[in-house]
């Protein structure tokens, strides 16, 4: 449907062009595979014939404190999902089927943060963490997105889609409204969490200069500062490691995303489509 | 008041709380202190007026910041646009490979960018990266793409593209898979071209979805910037120095933080510029279902 009219020839013009341009778009992560598993000799030769190696990976492993910033990282994406996850869910259901006073007004006020994200108030943050006296935390990184815009309009699109009678029997058989946020609600959200829950991990797990400007420590650094910090500052130019390195930390979340691409493409559409 | 007011209210409270803490009232928070001179010691910091921004508007580096993300912005939303259709429009017919296809346009978005950032230093260092070996098989000579201040924005420019492009076709592809099949068909029955469906049917039902990635490319353009800080940190001589980067090295390298809140008030100015555009001026113009 690109520029081809019918016939074989355009069709084959088409799958050709969508073929290179994929190779293309793989290559730099062909050319990282291939330096991190050879030794450095061959980072740059490709020779089909050269040994491949772990000595790498074993190298970067060892050269900083990737176990803690694996830690940190894990720790910190599982705050920010339970948190987002629990106060998303109370403000979106308030939001869908609570009538109160001044209800579009406060929705406006928190659908302003899909526009101005935490991310380009660096310095405003910052000061607000310092005076907390809570700089060089995990809870400093994760603060600023606890309270996510984005989970409250998602959760509360798909709250309103909730048939109101299914809520009604609930409460005529005596339940209250945290009981039935929980029995008839959540349960039904269920695709929308895994949705959102996806979205969410693999921004957090790959944020960078929040949590580069409020971390100051091996105890606290997620792993995208602890490897920014071990590219720049410890290796020379051995990009063998550096590499190892940089597939080292993007493994996780890469090989859950290879494993279950469907429902990561599927997350990421529901997530796009408002 | 009623029961349900104040359940409700209840229920809003922690999210509330720590959203206008950390994003209304920081943004408040800067604008108040981009008033002021830059706080030493104990001492309240002075009211200053207009100081700051006439500091930016004489500071050669600043201007040289927005210009670069303005070229930056403009290079980077359009070329990911339409690569992002193009790549949908390929994989949602059939072709051989589709899937494979499909994950390697994906995958560069499930990096982190710090990640896709060291691949790229890769790439492009001189004599040893993949750019200068190619060139050199067609008998080119080494060339250092970072340290040259007339490549190095076009480099990041090509880092971002390649980040973002697959991340937007999941939007179109989403759009595409949803679109009526009847339309095609009757287009089909009167004769027209593929071109011609693809130009008058197409692209207008695929206006919303190209509304909201515009959106998001446009607030990218302006929000992320680790490929900056890890791969040209600004340089050579601020070639790559983009709005956000200005701010974190003002505020967080020279510690200079009321100029960093005046120049994060341009960004912010800038970034709702950009959404009361696309809403107002765009969103007219949108074809909604």
């Amino acid at each position: 449907m690109m520029v081809a009219d019918h016939g074989p020839i355009g069709r084959y013009l088409e799958t050709l062009g969508a073929w290179m341009l994929g190779i293309l778009w793989m290559l730099p992560l062909l050319y990282a595979l291939w330096s991190a598993f050879h030794p450095a000799a061959y980072a740059t030769n490709f020779d089909p014939l050269a040994p491949l190696t772990l000595a790498n990976f074993k190298a970067a492993w060892q050269a900083a404190p990737f176990t803690r910033y694996l830690i940190n990282t894990v720790l910190l994406v599982t705050l920010i999902l339970a948190a987002q996850f629990v106060l998303c869910t109370l403000a979106a259901f308030a939001f869908a089927r609570l009538v109160f006073p001044g209800r579009d007004l406060l929705f406006a006020v928190v659908l302003l943060q899909l526009m101005v994200m935490p991310d380009v108030l660096l310095v405003g943050n910052y000061r607000t963490v310092v005076q907390l006296h809570l700089a060089d935390t995990i809870l400093a990184i994760a603060l600023p997105y606890l309270g996510s815009a984005f989970g409250i309009f998602l959760l509360r699109q798909t709250f309103l889609t909730i048939p109101q009678p299914l809520d009604d029997a609930a409460r005529l058989e005596g339940c209250g409204l945290l009981a039935r946020l929980w029995r008839v609600y959540v349960p039904l959200a269920k695709p929308t969490y895994i949705a959102y829950g996806l979205v969410s991990v693999s921004y957090h797990w790959n944020n960078f200069l929040w949590p580069l400007v409020i971390t100051n420590s091996v105890t606290t650094r997620p792993l995208t500062v602890g490897l920014a910090v071990f590219a720049t500052t410890d290796q020379g130019i051995d990009w063998s490691i550096v590499t190892a390195a940089t597939l080292m930390t993007s493994a996780p979340l890469l090989i859950a995303f290879l494993l279950f691409q469907r429902q990561f493409v599927q997350s990421f559409m529901r997530a796009g489509i408002r | 008041m009623r029961r349900e007011t104040i359940h409700a209210y209840l229920l809003l409270l922690p999210a509330i709380i720590l959203l206008v803490a950390f994003t209304h009232w920081p943004a408040v928070a800067t604008l108040i202190d981009s008033l002021y001179a830059t706080p030493h010691g104990g001492r309240p910091p002075p009211f200053v007026g207009a100081d700051n921004y006439q500091g930016l508007v004489d500071d050669p580096v600043f201007w040289q910041a927005l210009v670069n993300n303005v070229w930056y912005a403009v290079a980077t939303i359009p070329t990911s646009i339409v690569l992002a259709l193009l790549m949908a429009l390929a994989v949602n017919h059939a072709l051989p490979g589709r899937a494979m296809l499909r994950m390697a346009y994906f995958l560069p978005t499930m990096l982190p960018m710090i990640a896709v950032a060291n691949i790229w230093l890769f790439f492009y260092t001189p004599d040893y990266g993949l750019f200068d070996r190619i060139i050199a098989l067609f008998g080119g000579g080494r060339h250092n793409w970072l340290g040259d201040t007339s490549t190095a924005l076009p480099a990041m420019i090509v880092v971002a593209v390649w980040k973002e492009a697959g991340f937007f076709m999941i939007f179109y592809l989403a759009a595409l898979q949803t679109m009526p099949t009847d339309l095609k068909e009757a287009a089909a029955l009167e004769g027209s071209s593929r071109l011609n469906y693809f130009r008058r049917v197409t692209l207008p039902l695929l206006m919303p979805t190209t509304l909201f990635v515009l959106v998001n490319a446009v607030i990218n353009a302006f929000r992320v910037i680790d490929h900056i800080i890890v791969m040209t940190r600004g340089g050579p001589d601020n070639a790559t120095t983009l709005l956000l980067f200005y701010v974190y090295e003002t505020g967080f390298r020279f510690w200079d933080t009321a100029t960093a809140a005046a120049a994060t008030v341009v960004l912010l100015t800038i970034m709702a510029l950009a959404a009361a555009f696309q809403f107002g001026v765009l969103g007219r113009r949108v074809h909604y279902r």
